[in-house]
């Protein structure tokens, strides 16, 4: 009789309370599911919930505060700093995330067609993306200097101008300039997506709309882009949250200034809740991001639905 | 409907030149069909007669006009991919429609066109279905449908079958040749498989490593391969084809490298001792007390036939349809005759027919 054959012929021993209980399915997925839960607690949902908090109180640094319902959101409602910022950061959302979108699919389109060294050029565009945001700040921090600004000088020798441009101390050309810097790091990621999403779309496609009579505009509108819209609506939500969440450039770059004329809503939040050691008004103003970033997500939500040609199988 | 003439057309990519010079003439309302083995050329000469490939040299002309420099969509003609290349965010109907629409066409034109097309496909109550929601037989008609609706003056095929599961693909063929006979518009076709070429083709044209092999009808090519490839290429089960030399002392023969002699109706002039290979067809083997020994290796039962593969004496495979309803059994010994009037001689050294 060999070895099978003999355990199988063994009853089965009776199995303690404890291992009957790990048997149970529902049991063991609470088990497995328990580590990432923690996690999620502490980091996620404790610092949101503290935030939401922070936001009714009246706290400092260095005095815990007390209650006092909605009273900063009465500030802030009466805040015209605080309307600027919210303006600040529509138009720095809108118009960076338009640019990208457009550069990006453009840059896309590019790269997708057959061009000598395509790889090293794909690894080109990458390169603003794998920058630390800091230290590309710094970087553009000095083009747009005010006195050293490489722009000013080129076009000083170019004689197109005669004095240095102020970039970053004219309200209107600061925006511009931060709206350019995020641009130019927002890019790569539209670009290579969408680039990813394009190489997904058959050649014979094109083949078939070519013989069918289209033109180049034409294969792009009826083609290109209906098929992309899936994944233009994923890069564009990711880009949309990034955008409007942005601190580091501002940061590095004009802490908000001039005169607020770049303080987003991150950065103003900061600003009140740590130098100016206002925690629960700081607080307040992020948690006044959230609507922001929820209609954004609700939007994309709609958007990303799979769209009826995507969906398997038969009616 | 138009007609076709490739002629004298070359391929090249860079350095590697893959269509030597090829000329096919194509009638009006012809149903040519291009096949051969994988990296023939069949499919990039098919390219080049859509446009989407460039002309190396040589000239292609649909209805006189050549066309070498004239874009896809001014040649008037339709082509239905392997993959089907359907637009999957559109429905059937804007499928079948789509190049009605990029014409500007009136829609209720559109509309009557793409119902005609679809009648003839029994396509008409897919109409608004996605091709996502549809089977692989459906998409290959709504391929099609795309195709007529265009009307167009040559319909071209790039393996449009070779998707389908088995019995569906017979089927299709059938439904491609009715098609054909029905709308008599010139059909170009290109598969790698024989089976279709013989069962669809008005003519055939057999291609290999860049040049045409032999252009016939199907029953042509069958009964007088121009050689060696020709020969192993068209018929199923594949034709035996066994080296040896002929003998043409006295009677005339044919004598393996294994030894065993067969004869032959009649030998070619002066070519005692000449090598060569010897070609006879599965079908054309019986049964016969007369004819050479070989032993049973295995055994194929296809119901209306039985295919045997026999080793032969002096070593060397072979195959023989046999009609009869026998049991036959690996090991044991048949004896085999060839019919001799349909033996098929080739030249070992130019591997052309004798």
């Amino acid at each position: 009789m060999n070895a099978a054959a003999e355990v199988a012929l063994k009853p089965a021993p009776r199995r303690s309370r404890g291992a009957r209980l790990l048997e149970n399915r529902n049991v063991l997925s609470a088990l497995f599911l328990l580590p990432s839960a923690a996690i999620l607690l502490v980091f996620l949902t404790y610092p949101l919930g503290l935030g939401v908090w922070l936001g009714f109180t009246d706290t400092r640094i260095g005095r815990p505060g007390i209650f006092i319902g909605l009273e900063n959101y009465e500030i802030l409602w009466h805040d015209h700093v605080f309307w600027l910022s919210v303006f600040n950061t529509i138009l720095y959302t809108v118009a960076a995330s338009v640019l990208k979108f457009a550069l990006g699919l453009w840059l896309a389109l590019i790269l997708n067609e057959k061009l000598p060294f395509k790889a090293f050029f794909r690894a080109i565009v990458l390169l603003p993306w794998v920058v630390p945001t800091v230290l590309s700040a710094i970087a553009f921090w000095w083009i747009y200097d005010a006195q050293f600004s490489i722009i000013s000088y080129s076009l000083i020798k170019l004689g197109i101008i005669d004095t240095p441009i102020n970039f970053l101390g004219d309200p209107t050309l600061a925006r511009a300039s931060v709206i350019a810097a995020n641009v130019w790091r927002g890019i790569p990621f539209v670009a290579i997506t969408l680039l990813a999403g394009l190489q997904t779309i058959s050649p014979s496609l094109y083949e078939a709309a070519t013989l069918d009579g289209a033109g180049s505009w034409q294969r792009f509108r009826h083609v290109t882009l209906p098929m992309l819209t899936p994944i233009i609506a994923v890069v564009m939500t990711f880009s949309v949250l990034f955008t409007f969440t942005d601190f580091q450039l501002i940061y590095v770059l004009t802490r908000g200034g001039p005169v607020n004329a770049t303080h987003l809503m991150a950065t103003l939040s900061f600003q009140r809740a740590i130098p100016g050691g206002h925690l629960g008004e700081g607080a307040a103003i992020a948690v006044a991001m959230i609507p922001f970033l929820l209609a954004a997500i609700l939007f994309s939500y709609f958007g990303m639905q799979r769209r009826r040609w995507q969906q398997g199988g038969r009616d | 409907m138009a007609s076709v003439t490739i002629r004298d057309v070359r391929k090249s990519y860079g350095s590697a030149e893959i269509l030597h010079g090829v000329s096919v003439p194509i009638e009006d309302g012809e149903f040519v069909i291009l096949v051969g083995p994988s990296g023939c050329g069949k499919s990039t000469l098919l390219r080049m007669v859509a446009g989407l490939e460039h002309i190396t040299s040589g000239e292609i002309a649909i209805d006189g006009r050549v066309v070498n420099d004239v874009p896809p969509k001014e040649r008037d003609i339709a082509m239905v991919f392997q993959n089907y290349a359907l637009y999957p965010h559109m429905t059937v109907r804007q499928n079948m429609g789509f190049s009605l629409m990029l014409q500007k066409a009136p829609k209720a034109e559109i509309e009557e066109r793409v119902k005609k097309a679809a009648g003839i496909l029994d396509l008409t109550h897919l109409l608004d279905r996605y091709p996502r929601q549809l089977s692989g037989g459906q998409r290959q008609r709504v391929a099609m449908g795309r195709a007529i609706v265009r009307d167009p003056q040559v319909f071209l095929f790039d393996e449009p079958l070779s998707n389908l599961d088995a019995k569906l693909r017979v089927a299709m063929r059938a439904e491609i040749k009715e098609l054909h006979q029905r709308l008599e518009t010139t059909i170009v076709y290109v598969t790698h498989d024989q089976v279709e070429a013989m069962t669809m083709a008005d003519k055939i044209v057999v291609m290999h490593d860049g040049i045409i092999e032999q252009i016939g009808a199907p029953l042509e090519l069958y009964d007088n391969p121009a050689n060696l490839f020709v020969a192993s290429f068209i018929g199923s089960p594949a034709m035996n084809l066994i080296d040896g030399r002929i003998k043409a002392n006295g009677s005339a023969s044919f004598e393996t490298a294994g030894g065993e002699s067969l004869a032959l109706a009649k030998a070619p002039a002066a070519s005692d001792g000449r090598p060569v290979v010897y070609g006879i067809r599965p079908e054309h083997l019986r049964l016969d007390d007369a004819g050479f020994a070989a032993e049973v290796v295995v055994v194929e039962p296809m119901g209306s036939e039985t295919h045997v593969m026999a080793r032969l004496k002096g070593g060397g495979e072979i195959v023989a349809a046999l009609r009869e309803r026998r049991a036959f059994k690996p090991g044991e010994t048949l004896r085999l005759s060839p019919d001799r009037d349909l033996v098929h001689l080739f030249d070992k050294e130019t591997r052309f027919r004798l």
